[in-house]
């Protein structure tokens, strides 16, 4: 999986790419306008991490470029504007999802396994652990071949997880992807911890060789058992 | 009041004033000129008489006015020396009237042929002053009610047309909105005044426009400036964490900064909403369902509710909707729930009542009554709560006011925030 980062801050590059090649992404970068132009027409990418403002262009312009190019790579754009007219703007013009920053890396790479898995062919939405699989476009999930029951939220939790298998997820994080930006000034994200606990019993009690780790003040991690 | 109805009353008011001193003055006048002539007719009849009885002395001895109108009585010399011609007022009893009515006499002294002395008095019937003001009164009545009627067709006839660049101008106004698309149409006028209002408006709401624009794109490079080193930031840490040669100690510390940076993200974002808010920066308005968006962020914030022990329930009186941007609505509903479960204690409740015409959330608590002139203030704090940002109510009073919704607190055991809209 091929993933092209344009972005012009090099920190922000920088750690952008260091968190999705630790999820064995192919990344390449380019650092402006002209730098992300040349590398779309030559080659092609499971996904574009796009920000829209650059020094030497708009992204959403890019974006249009992209568009008469006939480019079938899904785009995420980066912007830390926040603006809704923005947003609709770069769906408008094709975009698949809009992340604004600052953002966790976790989302951030809950966001590309998303996009990819749309775009590639029916059957591949599967997501894999030990013997767990998540089937995220039918929302079910198995354990060892028998299907596990979960309600909505543990549901999205577990998928979030799976999507940042043995990442260490920042408990804000987690909290803004499932209970939504209304929740971002409640401050206090102890309450997620409930439906954690839920979580844990049920895979428990189905025998998932996968675990749930806390890691105390920073949040959780799945791993491996 | 309109302008023209405006220069209408004033108008009245000094046609009243006018008319009315023009009439008294006209009314004191005519009287004296018809008294001048009355007199002078007098004077005439006095001549006559005198030399009529010249020629017949028979005439000394009518000493009633009966069908003629003058009488005549003897006096002693004495009396005629001293006597002084003079013209009076006074009544006489009238036939046909059957009234007294009021006359003008004349009265002097003569000597006639014989030598004797005699009192002759001459009477003219005159104006009736009651019915001549009663005539006035109504003819002017009637002139003044015509001048205010021809006024007030002019004015709504011609003068109309006349401001009608004026009222367009003004109509342009109330709709101009900085940030929207619509633009100030001015119109064409030859009158001077009219064409120069309307390029100063046009002007002004260009350099309006062109503020509100910088303004924007100010905030925007601002948030810009500021997200981007505050998301490196957290992302490192967030890749330092996963290094697996920190100590617990060290990932408890880390995750303390990122607590701290997210915070300030937190911040950062809310006071660019105040600022968006305060901008006017949402134009796009939908109806939105308010019983509906109650009911959804109840559902939404279970989790937190459970986890602090407080049990939320909504009452629906009635059906709310109004147009409101759909992201403020939300802001705002979520915002006083989120108030609501947050300051207070396990084992309390929050009540959400929803009715035709606002929604009022409340909630028990442990502390007393706030100050209700400043708990919508920013950055006010009445808890111990470290974390409140204390600008949650701070943007419910924004988006409020952006709205011309009235906000309240009121405090009765419980604390209760409400939101009216205005009467339709």
């Amino acid at each position: 999986m091929k993933i092209l980062v344009i972005e012009d801050e090099p920190d922000m590059r920088e750690v952008i790419i260091d968190s999705l090649e630790k999820e064995k992404f192919l990344v390449e970068s380019a650092a402006g306008y002209h730098a992300a132009m040349d590398k779309v027409a030559a080659y092609d990418y499971d996904c574009i991490l796009l920000d829209i403002m650059l020094p030497d262009g708009s992204g959403l312009s890019l974006l249009e470029e992209f568009k008469k190019l006939k480019k079938r790579d899904s785009v995420i754009i980066i912007s830390a504007k926040n603006a809704v007219d923005d947003k609709v703007k770069g769906l408008n013009l094709g975009a698949d999802d809009y992340l604004a920053k600052p953002f966790h890396l976790a989302e951030l790479t809950a966001r590309v396994k998303s996009v990819i898995r749309r775009k590639t062919a029916e059957g591949q939405m599967m997501l894999e652990l030990n013997n767990i699989t998540v089937d995220t476009g039918n929302r079910v999930v198995y354990v060892a071949g028998q299907e596990l029951a979960l309600n909505r939220k543990e549901f999205d939790i577990l998928a979030y997880f799976m999507a940042n298998k043995n990442r260490l997820i920042n408990k804000t994080a987690l909290a803004e992807h499932i209970w939504g930006d209304g929740t971002d000034q409640a401050d206090d994200f102890e309450f997620i911890y409930s439906q954690i606990k839920n979580l844990r019993k049920k895979l428990k009690d189905a025998d998932a060789a996968v675990e749930i780790q806390a890691v105390y003040g920073i949040g959780y991690k799945l791993a491996g058992r | 009041m309109k302008l023209l109805n405006h220069t209408l009353s004033y108008l009245a008011v000094m046609l009243l004033v006018v008319i009315g001193a023009w009439a008294t003055i006209f009314y004191v006048n005519m009287l004296d000129e018809i008294q001048d002539s009355i007199d002078d007719g007098l004077e005439n009849s006095k001549l006559l008489i005198i030399d009529k009885v010249k020629e017949d002395t028979i005439l000394l001895h009518k000493t009633d006015f009966m069908e003629s109108n003058y009488a005549i009585h003897a006096i002693t010399e004495e009396t005629a020396r001293n006597y002084h011609e003079a013209y009076l007022d006074s009544t006489l009893y009238m036939q046909n009237e059957e009234d007294n009515e009021p006359v003008r006499i004349l009265k002097t002294a003569f000597r006639a042929t014989n030598g004797k002395y005699y009192e002759l008095q001459i009477v003219s019937s005159m104006v009736e002053e009651d019915d001549l003001i009663e005539d006035l009164f109504f003819a002017i009545l009637w002139l003044y009610v015509a001048l205010l009627a021809s006024v007030l067709i002019i004015n709504n006839l011609l003068l109309r047309r006349i401001w009608k660049p004026f009222y367009h101008a003004l109509d342009n106004l109330e709709r101009f909105k900085p940030g929207s698309q619509e633009s100030f149409t001015p119109v064409s006028s030859n009158v001077n005044e009219f064409s120069s209002l309307n390029k100063t408006i046009a002007s002004l709401l260009q350099r309006t426009t062109e503020t509100f624009n910088s303004q924007k794109q100010f905030i925007e490079n601002a948030a810009h400036e500021l997200q981007t080193p505050l998301a490196i930031s957290i992302n490192k840490l967030e890749l330092l964490t996963e290094k697996n040669t920190l100590t617990e100690d060290q990932l408890h510390e880390i995750g303390a900064v990122i607590n701290n940076l997210e915070r300030l993200t937190r911040l950062n974002k809310t006071l660019l909403l105040l600022s968006r808010i305060e901008n006017r920066q949402f134009p796009e308005v939908h109806s939105i369902d308010f019983n509906a968006l109650v009911n959804r962020l109840v559902t939404l914030f279970t989790d937190l509710a459970e986890f602090k022990s407080v049990k939320i329930t909504v009452i629906d009186k009635g059906t709310l909707s109004g147009n409101m941007n759909a992201e403020l609505a939300e802001i705002l509903v979520s915002n006083l729930l989120k108030n609501a479960i947050t300051h207070n204690y396990p084992g309390g409740f929050v009540e959400v009542t929803v009715d035709g015409t606002g929604l009022s959330v409340a909630n028990s608590s442990g502390s007393a009554a706030l100050d209700a002139t400043q708990v919508f203030k920013r950055f006010y704090k009445n808890s111990p709560e470290k974390n409140s940002s204390g600008l949650g109510l701070a943007i419910v009073k924004s988006i409020a006011d952006y709205y011309q919704l009235s906000v309240g607190y009121t405090h009765n055991g419980r604390h209760q925030f409400t939101i009216r809209f205005p009467e339709a």
